[in-house]
């Protein structure tokens, strides 16, 4: 059991939690996820390390409502506790220091930038985060990001706050030479779209650029291979050998595709869970 | 005085029909009477073969003759004292290519039928009022990394020479393959739990949702946690795939996902459970090893109309234990034997529609010693599925040996161990089962656990 100390939502579909896992907090890097289970007969599921503060022992996570267990998550509260929580797992973000980093958050992937920035801040990176959203209610962490990256930037889709328009039009300014400048590398994490969107964008100027991929997972620790990714041609798992992989390498079409392999299911589920929880709607999708 | 039958007496089993839709277990064990009938088969060898061909050495013709006695108590302490899992590997061993194997009865007769004595025996053994109290009588404690059969083995081997043992498990259940992998209807997971419960009741502490390697260091383990040996037994748990065109269409599973899916996650209960599973009319099941009988035999009782075996070399080389392909064929599971895929067809939506295969023949043995498969020209074809799952063997999984300084690996990624101890090339880390052997069985994993317990007792004896 794994207890709630915090609980903050972000937007409302997206919830920021705390929790007690000191041994996690202790070995947590950048790009790292946890799987966590909420429920007897829940999923394993993979979120993201937001943050961790080692000498608290405490990590941050950020759920978004997409499907059954995101919604069973986002209905606990401090105090609460989450059944199993295990971690930190996969690889860290693996870029050479020096240079200038941007960050790129889509939606709720924001919130794995958090310590990304901080560490890259430390490392003497000068430090960008792009984040973006449809809108300004649906942006997320922005102060939090400004404490620790030397520039913030926002984008929303509707023009309701910071630049007008996609991330992908403001990293191409960027590489212009605009705003920050151009950037040494690029790590984009939120929905595949956005990602692959990215990987296009700078992929004729030959920037590094490495992307989150959120795949189906059950174990987390390189045993059932669902979660395998085609880079490069090859098959790699997500787990292991990620979840970071090189942007230009990553066979999006097939990624994609194997992520609504359960949609029906994952709808099914996600009724269930709304009805179980008193609440209706929602379509369904993995948390990153 | 043994009594000469030629044919071992009968396991009481599920009516095919009836068992291919559901997931009790097949077998129903024998009764007392079917025991004491099957016991008195032995012939109380002066030099029991039986016992060389068990990994573990258990004394069967000892705890043969007590049962033969209608002494079950001490059949049960025998058995228990030479196998910590007998009600497992009762039911999982591979008997006829060990135990069985050897016996004086098999050849012109069939052999004793010890697995089925076995089980028999230690279902027993279950039905009796234990009074197990925890004995941790010394000060040293050990970490056992990971809480499949080598290292529940190893864990209640320490806990019986008094250490304080923790074992640490990734998943958030402990059993590894025990639970993972074998389906409920060849091995109960009450019995798993009850197993684990005496560990339990021994005083062995399971702390789950912890990765060594990640979570902790093997170096925290014994360093700042002050453990004074580890045993490691992390599995073979990284699947292998083919590499063919198609292998990432929806619809391919390794054989672990699918039996993680329905054993572990409980997938045939969803929407009750949340975790999914799709299993169409079709399933073909690449390999014939015992995790792909588990898995075909899994897709029949998940509601497939037909569930097949595709296997490029014959049944001669097919590794899964007899029993279960017997009982793979009494449940109507089909054969492709010969036949090698080549490729998974797209039903144009990114789902798997059918497989490509070739026909092969066998040449002359290869270095695995079984004949090497040859591919017969022109002999494509396809066979229509909506599954493909994949059971051609697994391998040492990475994760902790990557984080890991001084562990010495072999090229195929096994960690290296003395065969005698356990002894890795870390000074008091131990390994074995099949993070050193690569996919093995569980009795093979269970013997190492326990050798290594043994080994771990004799270094941490001052020395007199």
């Amino acid at each position: 059991m794994t207890r709630i100390i915090d609980a903050r939502q972000l937007t409302p579909v997206t919830k920021l939690f705390r929790l007690d896992a000191p041994l996690i907090a202790a070995s947590a890097r950048p790009g790292q996820f946890v799987m966590l289970r909420v429920r007897e007969g829940g999923e394993r599921i993979p979120i993201t390390i937001a943050d961790y503060d080692r000498a608290a022992g405490t990590i941050t996570i950020v759920v978004q409502e997409a499907g059954a267990t995101t919604r069973r998550v986002c209905a606990l509260e401090p105090g609460d506790s989450l059944l199993d929580v295990a971690g930190p797992l996969g690889s860290e973000i693996d870029l050479p220091a020096g240079g200038h980093v941007c960050g790129i958050g889509g939606g709720f992937g924001s919130a794995a930038l958090l310590c990304f920035m901080r560490e890259r801040s430390a490392l003497g990176d000068r430090t960008t985060a792009i984040l973006g959203a449809r809108n300004r209610d649906l942006v997320i962490l922005a102060d939090e990001l400004a404490r620790v990256a030397d520039r913030v930037e926002v984008c929303t889709d509707d023009g309701s706050a910071g630049f007008h328009g996609f991330v992908t039009q403001r990293l191409a300014q960027l590489i212009d030479g605009g705003g920050a400048g151009r950037p040494d590398a690029v790590v984009a994490i939120g929905p595949m779209a956005m990602m692959r969107a990215v990987a296009e964008t700078t992929r004729p100027h030959g920037i590094r650029t490495l992307v989150s991929m959120d795949p189906l997972m059950v174990d987390g620790t390189g045993m059932c291979g669902g979660c395998r990714v085609t880079v490069g041609g090859q098959a790699r798992f997500a787990c292991v050998d990620g979840p970071c992989f090189d942007a230009h390498e990553v066979d999006f079409d097939t990624a994609m595709r194997r992520n609504k392999a359960y949609v029906r299911e994952e709808g099914i589920a996600s009724e269930r869970a709304a009805c179980q929880s008193g609440r209706s709607g929602g379509h369904a999708s993995q948390a990153h | 005085m043994p009594v000469r039958r030629t044919d071992k007496t009968a396991m009481p089993v599920q009516d095919a029909q009836v068992r291919a839709h559901n997931f009790f277990e097949v077998n129903g064990g024998y009764s007392a009477a079917h025991a004491a009938f099957e016991a008195e088969r032995c012939l109380r060898c002066q030099h029991p073969l039986c016992m060389d061909g068990c990994p573990v050495h258990i004394p069967i013709r000892d705890f043969i003759h007590a049962v033969a006695a209608g002494n079950l108590p001490d059949a049960a302490r025998i058995l228990r004292t030479a196998n910590p899992i007998p009600s497992i590997c009762g039911r999982v061993c591979p008997q006829e290519s060990q135990c069985e194997a050897e016996c004086s009865m098999g050849g012109r007769f069939n052999p004793v039928a010890i697995g089925h004595l076995e089980r028999f025996v230690a279902d027993w053994e279950r039905t009796q009022a234990l009074s197990i109290e925890p004995a941790i009588t010394r000060t040293q404690k050990v970490a056992v990394i990971g809480a499949g059969p080598s290292g529940l083995v190893c864990a209640g081997e320490l806990a019986r020479l008094g250490y304080a043992v923790t074992i640490y498990e990734a998943l958030h259940a402990p059993g590894g393959v025990l639970r993972y992998g074998i389906p409920e209807f060849r091995l109960p997971k009450a019995i798993l739990d009850w197993e684990i419960d005496m560990l339990k009741a021994m005083g062995v502490e399971i702390v789950c949702n912890v990765i060594i390697g990640k979570t902790l260091t093997l170096d925290d383990l014994t360093g700042k946690l002050g453990y004074a040996a580890v045993f490691i037994g992390t599995g073979a748990g990284l699947p292998q795939f083919l590499g063919i065109p198609g292998e990432n269409l929806n619809g391919v599973y390794s054989a672990n996902e699918f039996l993680t899916r329905i054993n572990l996650m409980r997938a045939y209960d969803f929407p009750n459970t949340d975790t999914p599973v799709r299993v169409g009319k079709r399933v073909a099941v690449i390999g014939a090893g015992n995790t792909a009988m588990d898995a075909v035999r899994t897709a029949l009782r998940m509601g497939a109309d037909e569930a097949m075996i595709v296997y490029r070399r014959s049944d001669e080389e097919m590794s899964a234990r007899v029993e279960e392909y017997h009982h793979a064929i009494e449940e109507g599971v089909t054969f492709h034997w010969l036949t090698s895929p080549l490729e998974v067809i797209d039903d144009g939506s990114g789902w798997a529609a059918g497989l490509k295969c070739q026909r092969m023949q066998l040449g002359e043995p290869d270095a695995s010693g079984r004949r090497r498969p040859i591919p017969i020209p022109d002999s494509e074809f396809v066979l229509p599925v909506d599954n493909v799952v994949l059971a051609i063997g697994t391998t040492p999984n990475p994760l902790l040996t990557r984080t890991t300084s001084g562990l010495a690996v072999t090229a195929k990624g096994c960690l290296l161990a003395d065969d005698a101890t356990g002894l890795t090339s870390k000074t008091m880390v131990f390994a074995g089962g099949d993070a050193v052997t690569g996919a093995a069985t569980v009795i093979l994993a269970a013997g190492a656990g326990k050798r290594a317990a043994h080994a771990i007792h004799a270094n941490l004896q001052p020395s007199a």
